[in-house]
């Protein structure tokens, strides 16, 4: 029976098996978009299914922070009307949602990925080259999945 | 732990043999122990970092020392000696524009100047490592290795993303390595040695600000100076007993001349770079311009809207710095990848030292490419022109006798004497030799008239060759450089 670990005890104990690297997908251009193809490699480890919703969740998020609107021309020509001084005093609307984004994988990790021994690298810590998952050895599976 | 510090900095030190930390923190390495480092202190690429990591410039501050003196100097002059008597004779307006215009010049100046332009982080080694496994399974079985190019397509168009073997990742579309700064860009426009950085993402409208801005500024305090040259001159008294009250309008006038033109016409070029949505270094290379005449190749970037373009370039979202200067260095990674880096250190160097001997025969024999008239000082440079598909470019991992016999030493100072910068590749093993654009940009800036009518990023092809002074620390720094690398292969 496999035992189920928390994000704590992953990070200090397990030790990593391998790690699976998912690329950017730049066929929409330059925007942050990260390739939603599951890995072969952890096949064995997540549904596919909930996998795939994480990417599309995560790449949405991405759209969003750089989406190209109203509010965003309003925040740019205010900055540059205050020689982009209010950068010091003012977060981004990128900055907020990169915030969510952390907010989102961190919740992600704890709720399905910790438990079945893998753990999601937020991408803007690899600077949003890739998304890193990070596959611990699962010493206590038993007969497996 | 200090042990593993020096041995985590070691496989960078492929391409950047010294880390460059500010003299003031060169002693935290020996302290090193309990208290945790900050991701700037071991950034491997070529800048300098101040306040503990807020302020990041290029190694070399290039003239900007010249430049914001000349604009102080300019403007002091103006409210010295033309503001009073225009304030007398005219309006309170006068002083109040030239104010304002001199606050968004030095702001703008100053943010461009020590803001990250988009540095793109470097791969780390697992990263390369299997971004390595990709390419090699994708082409093992024939016997010519893996190009390293990948093509996408964005908004219908191909578009090859390069790869880059000093950040050991492939390039995101519009990114360029500068070889000033060892580092890859996003959105890569050019180096610009007068504000003493690149100019990318993150800081192109600070420095589209900063060059508009500074235009007005010019043409606003050559006007006032004109004016007030002209009501001295007034009732036949003559310019020269104008000139002769005011001298200091003399001094501003040349100045003001000299620069308007370049000013106003660098300020024009990236009105319409920002029009087309297009970067000076794509521009350059023409990369959009239809090369081959086919009709399909258009800026697959623009959205062929000027509004929009304009509206997206300057007013987009501001995208955060990705290389997290003043975070902390996680402890446990540094020991776990000591072991996985030093092994591909082993490895990289191998591939580091073959490919770069191949791709410096290769330019070698190509001699004409680096002396035409494109400037070529953002890296993206001579292996630009060939084919990656070409067999005798694509990276071989194992040693290739290759037909020219230059030795990589020869190349190095080869590299350097040409005005552009070296390709990717061999950049890794002759990094020392960019110090000499630095001394190049500084000599070039007596020539400040002429190369402001160009590009900026011209200023270095324009300079003579390298200096001697600098030759023994260039040659004892390659020297050591090559020995490390050699000495992997026994």
């Amino acid at each position: 029976m496999a035992e189920t670990h928390s994000l704590q005890e992953l990070q200090q104990q397990a030790a990593v098996a391998s790690k699976v690297y998912v690329q950017r997908d730049y066929n929409s251009g330059k925007i942050c978009k990260f390739q939603t193809k599951f890995p072969s490699e952890l096949e064995s480890r997540v549904d596919k299914q909930q996998f795939e919703e994480t990417m599309q969740t995560l790449n949405n998020l991405y759209a969003e922070a750089e989406k190209i609107g109203g509010k965003s021309y309003l925040e740019g020509c205010l900055a540059c009307m205050t020689a982009y001084t209010i950068f010091l005093c003012m977060e981004t609307h990128y900055e907020k949602v990169l915030k969510k984004i952390a907010r989102f994988v961190k919740e992600q990790n704890e709720k399905i990925y910790a438990p079945l021994g893998l753990l999601l690298t937020d991408p803007i810590e690899r600077g949003l080259r890739v998304v890193e998952i990070t596959v611990f050895e699962d010493r206590s599976i038993g007969a497996g999945r | 732990m200090k042990h593993c510090e020096y041995q985590q900095i070691d496989p960078q030190a492929l391409s950047t043999p010294t880390p460059t930390l500010p003299p003031q923190h060169a002693v935290v390495e020996e302290e090193k122990g309990e208290t945790a480092r900050r991701k700037w202190e071991v950034f491997p690429g070529k800048n300098r970092f101040y306040c503990d990591g807020r302020i990041i410039v290029a190694q070399q501050s290039g003239v900007l020392p010249l430049t914001l003196g000349l604009i102080l100097v300019t403007t002091v002059l103006f409210f010295v000696f033309d503001c009073p008597f225009l304030l007398k004779h005219l309006t309170v307006f006068i002083p109040a524009i030239g104010g304002v215009l001199f606050v968004f010049v030095v702001i703008s100046l100053l943010q461009t100047s020590f803001t990250d332009p988009g540095i793109l982080p470097r791969a780390t080694p697992d990263e390369a490592a299997d971004i390595e496994k990709q390419i090699d399974n994708s082409g093992s079985s024939t016997y010519r290795p893996p190009p390293r190019t990948k093509e996408v397509m964005i908004n219908q168009q191909v578009v090859k993303l390069k790869y880059c073997f000093t950040c050991k990742m492939f390039r995101p579309p519009r990114t360029s390595h500068c070889s000033l700064c060892d580092n890859c860009v996003e959105r890569f426009d050019h180096h610009c040695p007068w504000v003493g950085n690149c100019v990318g993402k993150r800081n192109y409208r600070f420095f589209y600000t900063f060059i508009v801005s500074l235009s007005f500024l010019t043409v606003f305090i050559f006007g006032c100076v004109a004016t007030h040259l002209a009501l001295r001159a007034q009732g036949g008294r003559g310019l020269m007993f104008a000139l002769q009250e005011s001298p200091a309008s003399a001094v501003e006038l040349v100045i003001c001349f000299f620069s308007v033109w370049s000013i106003l016409g660098l300020s024009g070029f990236h009105t319409y770079l920002v029009a087309s949505n297009l970067t000076t270094n794509e521009d350059i290379k023409g990369s959009w311009s239809g090369k081959s005449g086919a009709e399909d190749t258009g800026n697959p970037y623009s959205y062929n809207n000027i509004i929009t373009n304009c509206c997206s370039v300057l007013c987009g979202p501001m995208p955060p710095s990705l290389i997290d200067r003043r975070g902390f260095m996680p402890v446990e990674e540094s020991s776990q990848t000591v072991a996985t880096e030093i092994e591909l250190a082993a490895k990289n160097e191998i591939n580091v030292c073959t490919q770069g001997t191949k791709d410096l025969l290769e330019s070698a024999s190509r001699s004409p490419c680096p002396q035409t008239g494109k400037p070529q000082t953002v890296s993206t440079s001579c292996p630009d022109s060939i084919d990656p598909a070409d067999p005798a470019v694509t990276f071989n991992p194992a040693v290739t006798p290759d037909p020219v016999a230059v030795p990589s030493l020869k190349c190095g100072g080869r590299h350097h004497s040409h005005t552009t910068s070296p390709p990717d590749e061999p950049r890794q093993q002759h990094h020392h030799h960019n110090r000499h654009h630095k001394t190049r940009s500084t000599q070039s800036s007596s020539k400040r008239a002429a190369l402001h009518i160009s590009n900026p990023a011209y200023n270095v092809s324009l300079s003579p060759p390298t200096s001697p002074g600098l030759g023994p620390s260039h040659a004892t720094g390659a020297e050591d450089h090559r020995r490390d690398s050699f000495a992997a292969l026994h």
